[in-house]
């Protein structure tokens, strides 16, 4: 136990500053997802790489927790839908009922060039080209992959802020 | 060069390429008789894939790919289009049958392993429409879920059965599991796949070479090098190019790298599961900071689109080598006194010691190899057997567990972590001066070509044939192929609640194997 706490000091504090955000007033986001998002993670036929940065995104350098986001292991603690991946036809009935079970209010994010649009594998038999084909997309973050930071002002302008700088 | 008695039903001729491959076109009656030399020599099945030949040929061709003693042999075989079958290798190596189920799905060619139900297809296309037939039409394609699939279930009535998947609770690739326990004990897991199925290799026909080096990367995107560098081996070997040698250190840079990098998170990502978070922690933050270093330095957190066909797209200044150097050592440090930390941690122990056990007599049945295979006494690594430059000039040590449990592919990621920093030492030690890339002529290239790559998880195969500077048919062979049958023998007479690190510790790539 001393040798973990000695590790523990040793790497201190390594978590930067979220961004400084303020309630943007004309945001159509629900009041209750300030500083409080719940964020189930779909990964819809993503190469894994957004999967990396979205688990990056909640290590120690990055302020997760602190902006007052989670992520959850059922759609019914969510608040937030993050998808990844082309949507592959072998993936929609299950992010379709995902999303059913998605308590309202609810907000859906496109993440990675693939969600947004399809990416690399647009054009294929065997996917949809994108989220936006088989639900509302309420937010789009660009990137192969977007990285940690990309994904944190994502969630932060989908819970009703503002970034300042 | 093939044994003696393989070259009796072929003649086999050697590829022009640094890589030991040897190919050879065999009739259907030798097709299983090559498999049974070559299993009899201890060899193993690398890949099995088809084509549509129709135009060219008289029917389609069955490739399959062993790994002998002295390389690999690459065979084919012409299957009549009337009949569209062939002979089952799974009874020979047991990887071969989802393979060959594949090969179904995909191309229509039946092979009579007893085992008719779909693979990758689920509904998206119907049961008489296969991609890869050139006749293939991706019109009125549907969505529909995949309700029916018939698993194995279990006949006592004190059984239960649990269905997990396709969306997991964790931040992971989607897959479906389906369980049946006696209490808590697991009595047997069936594994159902083909969710992120994009249709890669037909999305791949007809692209030139560079558009397909950018989707080749993101074929996975945790071995984004490892596909990228055979992608780029197999074109090299086409276009009959040298690399620059600059360019070869920094692939072998960017594969250590990459297998470090993910290794520090399956640790880290062990220790959360069995409740350490701690470990998660650490490692995420040892982690965080190799990949700010590769953004800073090589120009992408992943390093996608890094290897290029020709050489590769970045250069390091001696201020960057001497950087990456100190920041190596300082990992190391970090790593073993975190190491001597997780040894000594009874609560861990108790978790990951004797669970999820493939003995080394298993291991070999099934042919394992990468880490999950090295951890259970299989000491298969392309970098050691078969080196390629750089390799053939900086020693990989093997490292080796036999126990074969979840402990045991701990340790070895542990060791290979400290021998990847010795090897990325090495290479920033060594680093040869010269040119980063080449562009190859590709014009008029035809032809095929292999790579093979030591990937973090295991070996990376790709195959490719171009025709005028565009890729007519390739394949792309992810070692989870092989490895995902282990982990349904891996959990057995353990607990549900144990199978997360089980599964962890294998941590196998869904993507690359889906295709």
């Amino acid at each position: 136990m001393y040798r973990m706490l000695r590790e523990l000091l040793r790497l201190g504090r390594v978590g930067e500053t979220p961004p400084r955000t303020e309630r943007d007033p004309s945001s159509a986001s629900p009041l209750v997802f300030r500083h409080s998002l719940g964020i189930r993670h779909v990964d819809a036929g993503s190469c894994n790489g957004c999967e990396l940065e979205l688990n990056a995104l909640g290590g120690p350098h990055y302020g997760l927790e602190q902006a007052g986001f989670h992520f959850a292991a059922s759609p019914r603690h969510a608040d937030v839908l993050t998808v990844t991946g082309p949507v592959t036809r072998h993936m929609v009935a299950a992010l379709q009922d995902c999303h059913n079970a998605t308590p309202e209010p609810r907000r859906v994010i496109a993440v990675g060039d693939c969600a947004c649009g399809g990416g690399a594998f647009r054009g294929s038999y065997a996917v949809m080209g994108g989220v936006a084909e088989v639900l509302p997309v309420d937010l789009q973050i660009p990137g192969c992959p977007p990285d940690p930071d990309a994904l944190l002002r994502g969630l932060l302008q989908v819970s009703g802020e503002r970034i300042n700088g | 060069m093939p044994n003696p008695a393989l070259r009796v039903l072929t003649d086999f001729r050697q590829w022009g390429t640094t890589l030991p491959v040897w190919s050879g076109r065999l009739c259907k009656e030798y097709w299983l008789l090559a498999a049974e030399n070559i299993h009899a020599q201890g060899g193993r099945l690398l890949a099995l894939w088809g084509e549509d030949r129709r135009t060219e040929e008289p029917g389609y061709l069955v490739h399959a790919a062993f790994l002998a003693e002295t390389g690999i042999v690459h065979t084919e075989m012409i299957v009549d289009p009337a009949a569209a079958s062939c002979p089952s290798l799974a009874a020979i190596f047991p990887g071969a049958l989802r393979m060959e189920r594949a090969l179904y799905d995909l191309l229509g060619i039946r092979v009579g392993n007893g085992d008719t139900r779909p693979w990758l297809r689920h509904a998206a296309w119907p049961a008489d429409q296969f991609p890869l037939r050139t006749d293939f039409c991706a019109e009125n394609l549907v969505t529909t879920g995949d309700g029916d699939y018939a698993f194995v279930s279990a006949a006592s009535p004190d059984a239960h059965e649990i269905p997990v998947g396709p969306i997991h609770a964790g931040i992971i690739e989607p897959g479906h599991f389906r369980f049946q326990v006696l209490g808590e004990e697991i009595l047997h897991l069936e594994e159902r796949f083909g969710y992120t199925h994009k249709g890669v290799e037909r999305l791949l026909q007809g692209l030139d070479v560079d558009a397909g080096a950018r989707l080749a990367g993101r074929i996975s995107g945790d071995s984004t090098v490892a596909y990228a560098w055979s992608y780029a081996q197999a074109v090299e070997q086409i276009a009959a190019m040298q690399v620059p040698e600059r360019a070869q250190w920094l692939r072998a840079l960017c594969l250590e790298r990459e297998r470090l990098a993910n290794h520090l998170g399956d640790i880290g990502a062990l220790g959360n599961d069995a409740g350490l978070a701690f470990a998660l922690t650490q490692f995420q933050a040892l982690k965080e900071d190799m990949l700010r270093e590769n953004q800073r330095y090589i120009g992408h957190r992943y390093l996608m689109d890094r290897v290029l066909p020709g050489g590769v797209g970045f250069d390091l200044t001696a201020v960057s080598v001497a950087a990456l150097r100190s920041a190596g050592q300082a990992l190391g440090t970090a790593v073993g006194r975190l190491q001597e930390i997780l040894a000594e941690h009874g609560g861990l122990r108790d978790r990951v010691v004797r669970l999820g056990t493939i003995s080394p007599e298993r291991a070999a049945h099934l042919g394992l190899m990468g880490v999950a295979g090295r951890a259970s006494g299989q000491p298969w690594d392309q970098r050691i057997q078969f080196p390629q430059p750089p390799y053939d000039q900086i020693q990989v040590r093997m490292t080796t567990a036999t126990e074969g449990d979840v402990a045991a592919r701990m340790a070895v990621r542990f060791l290979e972590i400290f021998e990847s920093l010795r090897l990325q030492e090495e290479i920033l030690r060594k680093l040869p001066g010269g040119n980063v890339r080449q562009p190859p002529d590709l014009r008029d290239a035809e032809g095929e070509g292999v790579g093979w790559v030591e990937g973090w998880r295991g070996e990376v195969f790709f195959w490719l044939r171009l025709e005028q500077g565009h890729i007519r048919r390739c394949h792309p062979q992810d070692p989870s192929w092989t490895l995902w049958p282990a982990l349904e023998e891996a959990v057995l007479r353990d607990i549900v609640a144990d199978f997360p690190l089980i599964n962890k510790s294998f941590n196998l790539s869904y993507s690359g194997h889906d295709l």
